[in-house]
């Protein structure tokens, strides 16, 4: 019976930690990833003014680096990386059923063409 | 038996003090399966927009002529910057300082509060300049999936401003702590769903 | 603020709670174990499945009557009995109705109550949220038939094809009604996908892993899935509609440069998982009783699940079958004609599957019995002529007419209503604490089948010969007049069997007052739930058992001796729990589900005729959800919100309340970690 056990940090799940060093990120962490975001932020915004000069680079290059801040936003801050496997499964699970049917559906629409 | 002996409050795995199959919480992956089913509800929302964002009507008035990079970039900023704090905010209750966790409960709440200024100005701006939400099918898609994620940034700040209020009257324990994880990741899910926005909206011309 | 609380928190079995000081007024916790008003506050995942069974045969007899008005006024040409008008909101509200208030509450009934007993749980993971989704499916329900009297009912088919289901073509406030009344169906559906994913995920009795559960309980999880994906579609088509229909936007407006696939993809997107989601628990059902009554494991268990998981994968590629005459283009028509072929294959090995089970085992022909092997042999006839819809050159012709109409009655009502209607035989007596009556249960049976292949048998000859859907009559002269009267007379068998059926429940039950309890195990079946008494206890297992292999309960039953002859070696009477688990802690009841939900109706009413109602409710909702998260705590109850809200649901006051120091340390029952 665990009623006499000292409460449970929420963190130390007991799901696969699978990362680097420590069990988890520091508040120091945190705020380097929230000034990576804000770089990839503000490189997303230099597009803007840029944008005949990236030519047809241009999407793709804001693609990439919406999936970019989307992982950092999932792995470290919804702390993806470091919990069971079961969540990143599920949130997975509805992100690729939205993507793949949304594509068709745009492509069925000739979108793409 | 009427008697009962009441156990030290203890939030386990499964938040009810007893033990799950996989030992993740069940809240917390309800959670989870939850903001799967939103990916769902927002991609048809961003496809509806991707489809009609040309679709400019007699009105002629397409996003870049009405949107405001810098200003929105900004906007951008400021919710991404919302999840830094709480984050800094689950942190905080996890090592159990709860002023800190009101600290950060709360500014998370304002840089929310702020980022739903900037939508409402933006938006009556538009209005003003002829683009309203029955305009043109682009305008009607744009409003109502900007709206979506704008009222899911709300409840969001109901929510944290809740657990604040919670956290003063001394009502959100550490053994509580969990509820502001499980509240935190529909933050961040709301401020992914504004990455994706804000480059499928306005950076991709 | 410290708010002492001295009143115990678990909530004894079989004793009422002691009434003492509510903390907080009217935040106090119900303490009804009987009557009407605890049914109002359960949070028993059982009670609430016996609530969406009950509510779903109510709704099937609306339908049902609706079905009927049909086949009346399409029994003779030139019918006068419906005008066509009332014709398209008679034929638009059996389908909704039979889809969302009966098909797919029947599913939820069944999965709710069965979900737990067979995974070897006390309760789904969030028990309020599980009322939650009760009170909400019914208010939906309610406030949908509410058109009827406010208006007149949705009338642009089931599916409400948008531009049609715009206020040009469609005026009155029906489509409204069928708007916000499915999502606010659809809320329930998603909150109760996300409650019993997490129990079975998350619940399992120790020794339980995923491919030692029953068929039935995988079954359910992959429609849960299935809903937790598909409803947010309908809902955001079901949205942009409501911004086109109250608020003058244009998302299908063609003048203004809409598209109206738009709408048809949105909508089969939903609405292709949809009808796996509905057929699924019926395949489950059909797991559990063709074993039994064949004294024989189900054939190639792993196939029967993995076939099931991939009817639900697939299930998201082949919504566009629905769109083959819309003028997609030819790549995307070949496409899709191709993953709905494929789609066959894997309900092609469950038939073969089931059917293996059956062969050289012990049969027997109980009512269960039949209408399982009525769901297979009807199913397949259904699935072949969705076979030859896959064939998108033959469904350009088939499209839109009664061979439409037959396929998917078929796989509908003689797949999923006959695995119920097996489902309900089946587990009546554990529900309930006595079987229905046999001799009645076969003449169900034996009408229900030949009713309905009276009504869609010639469905498809009329369909072929060229008759439309949704015409609200024909003239003579074209060759419809035998089939369709023969239609009709089908029809009224299948009424006559419903009538058995209803009869059948109301004289069993009576006989039961005279009758020796049936005990924990009449079928002598195979899984964790008949290892309990019947009706079953309040708390489940008095003692969560450990699994050690699948058809766990009839391994302790039988086993093999060393000439390898299967041999019993303890009765279900010997094995099965007794019943008296003292000291169990169950989640407490609780209104605020109920509360919240009434809020939702209101609204939505409000949407339609008065923003102050809408308003109104909103401050019912917004009290309802609040009352909720404070109302005091409850051990099991921790995480009854789930989802939205902060799992926490109030005072840290537990810390304050004073431990009994001298009470013997009652046990907590605690589910084992897996």
């Amino acid at each position: 019976m665990s009623t006499l056990e000292a409460p449970e940090r929420p963190h130390d799940d007991v799901g696969e930690h699978d990362d680097e060093h420590h069990d988890h990120p520091t508040d120091k962490k945190y705020v380097k990833i929230a000034v990576i975001l804000a770089v990839l932020t503000a490189a997303e915004i230099a597009t803007y003014p840029g944008e005949d000069l990236l030519g047809s680079f241009l999407i793709p290059i804001l693609l990439v680096l919406m999936v970019i801040k989307f992982w950092y936003v999932a792995a470290f801050f919804m702390h993806l990386k470091f919990d069971a496997r079961m969540f990143s499964w599920v949130f997975i699970a509805g992100l690729a059923t939205a993507a793949i049917v949304y594509i068709i559906v745009l492509a069925t629409f000739e979108f793409f063409v | 038996m009427a008697e009962v002996t009441i156990p030290a409050p203890v939030v386990t795995h499964d938040g009810h003090g007893h033990g799950t199959t996989t030992g993740v919480s069940n809240p917390k992956l309800g959670m989870w399966v939850f903001l799967g089913s939103e990916c769902m509800l927002f991609g048809g929302l961003i496809s509806t927009y991707l489809l009609y964002k040309d679709r400019i009507g007699d009105a002629g008035i397409a996003g870049r002529d009405v949107f405001d990079i810098p200003f929105t970039s900004v906007s951008s900023f400021v919710l991404l910057m919302s999840s830094l704090t709480m984050v800094l905010a689950v942190s905080a209750i996890g090592r159990g300082d709860h002023r800190r966790t009101r600290t950060w409960l709360l500014a998370t709440a304002m840089l929310g509060g702020v980022f739903i200024a900037g939508q409402l100005y933006e938006f009556t701006a538009f209005y003003r300049e002829g683009l309203g939400f029955t305009t043109s099918l682009f305008s009607s898609a744009f409003f109502t999936l900007t709206g979506f994620h704008g009222v899911h940034v709300t409840v969001g700040i109901v929510m944290l401003l809740s657990l604040y209020t919670l956290s003063l009257k001394g009502r959100l324990p550490t053994e509580r702590a969990e509820s502001v994880e499980i509240v935190g990741l529909y933050w961040h899910f709301v401020d992914i769903v504004w990455i994706l926005i804000f480059t499928l909206v306005y950076l991709i011309p | 603020m410290a708010i002492t609380e001295d009143r115990p928190l678990a909530l004894p079995v079989g004793e009422p709670a002691p009434l003492t000081e509510p903390p907080l007024g009217v935040f106090r916790r119900p303490t009804t174990a009987t009557g009407w008003r605890s049914w109002l506050t359960t949070v028993d995942h059982k009670r609430i499945g016996i609530m969406y069974g009950a509510a779903a045969i109510v709704f099937l007899i609306v339908g049902g009557v609706a079905g009927l008005f049909i086949r009346l006024q399409l029994a003779v040409p030139d019918g006068t009995v419906l005008s066509a008008d009332m014709y398209n909101q008679v034929f638009t509200m059996h389908g909704t109705v039979m889809i969302f208030l009966v098909v797919m509450p029947i599913g939820a009934a069944f999965s709710n109550y069965l979900i737990p007993l067979q995974i070897g749980a006390r309760d789904v993971a969030f028990p309020r949220l599980n009322a939650f989704s009760f009170w909400c499916f019914l208010g939906g329900g309610i406030f949908l038939n509410s058109s009827w009297f406010l208006g007149g009912a949705p009338d642009g088919g089931w599916f409400n094809y948008a531009p049609n289901s715009g206020v040009v073509f469609s005026p009155t406030n029906g489509i409204d009604f069928w708007n916000l009344g499915i999502i606010i169906t659809g809320i329930a559906s998603l909150v109760g996908a996300v409650n019993l994913i997490t129990t079975v995920v998350n619940m399992r009795a120790p020794g339980m892993s995923l491919m030692k559960m029953p068929v039935f309980t995988w079954m359910a999880l992959v429609t849960q899935f299935l809903l937790l994906f598909a409803v947010p579609v309908l809902t955001v088509a079901q949205v942009l509609l409501m911004m086109d229909r109250l608020y003058d936007a244009n998302f299908f407006n063609v003048d203004a440069g809409a598209d109206p696939l738009l709408w048809q993809h949105l909508f089969w997107i939903f609405g292709h998982p949809e009808v796996y989601l509905m057929i699924l628990p019926a395949f489950g059902i059909v797991s559990e009783i063709l074993p039994t009554f064949s004294r024989k494991p189900i054939f190639g268990y792993p196939f029967i699940v993995f076939s099931g998981v991939a009817i639900g994968f697939m299930g998201f590629g082949v919504w566009a079958h629905h769109m083959f005459a819309t003028g997609m283009g030819p790549l995307s028509v070949a496409a899709f004609s191709l993953a709905t072929m494929f789609i066959a294959v894997p309900t092609g090995v469950k038939i073969l599957n089931w059917t293996a089970t059956m062969w050289g085992g012990k049969l027997r022909f109980d009512t269960p019995m039949l209408f399982a092997i009525g769901l297979v042999t009807m199913f397949t006839i259904g699935g072949l002529s969705g076979v030859t819809h896959a064939i998108a050159p033959a469904d350009t012709q088939q499209t839109d007419t009664y061979y439409i109409v037959a396929h998917f009655h078929y796989v509908l009502f003689g797949g999923a209503f006959f695995g119920f209607m097996g489902g309900f035989y089946f587990w009546w007596p554990k529900v309930f604490g006595h079987t229905l009556g046999e001799r009645l249960g076969k003449w169900n049976f034996w009408t229900l089948l030949l009713g309905f292949n009276l009504t869609f048998g010639p469905m498809h000859i009329l369909g072929l010969q060229g008759m439309s859907r949704r015409i609200y009559t024909y003239s003579d002269g074209y060759g419809f007049n035998l089939w369709n009267f023969v239609a009709t007379i089908g029809a009224f068998i299948i009424a006559f069997s419903v009538l058995l059926f209803v009869i059948n429940i109301i004289a069993s039950h009576r006989r039961a007052k005279h009758e020796p309890p049936v005990g924990p195990d009449p079928w002598d079946a195979r899984s964790l739930e008949w290892m309990l008494q019947s009706p079953t206890p309040a708390h489940n297992f008095d003692e969560v058992p450990t699994v050690t292999q699948l058809d766990e309960f009839w391994h302790r039953k039988y086993a093999e001796d060393d000439h390898g002859v299967v041999r019993r070696v303890a009765t279900a009477d010997e094995i099965a729990q007794p019943g008296d688990g003292t000291g169990v802690h169950l989640p407490s009841p609780s209104y605020w589900p109920l509360v919240t939900c009434i809020a939702l109706p209101i609204i939505a009413w409000g949407l339609i005729f008065s923003l102050w109602l809408a308003l109104i409710g909103g401050a019912v909702l917004v009290t309802g959800i609040y009352g909720w998260v404070m109302e005091p705590p409850d051990d099991l109850d921790g995480g009854g919100i789930g989802g939205h809200h902060h799992a926490d649901d109030g005072p840290a006051e537990r810390t304050e309340v004073p431990a009994d120091a001298d009470a013997p340390a009652v046990e907590q029952e605690v589910a084992p970690v897996g």
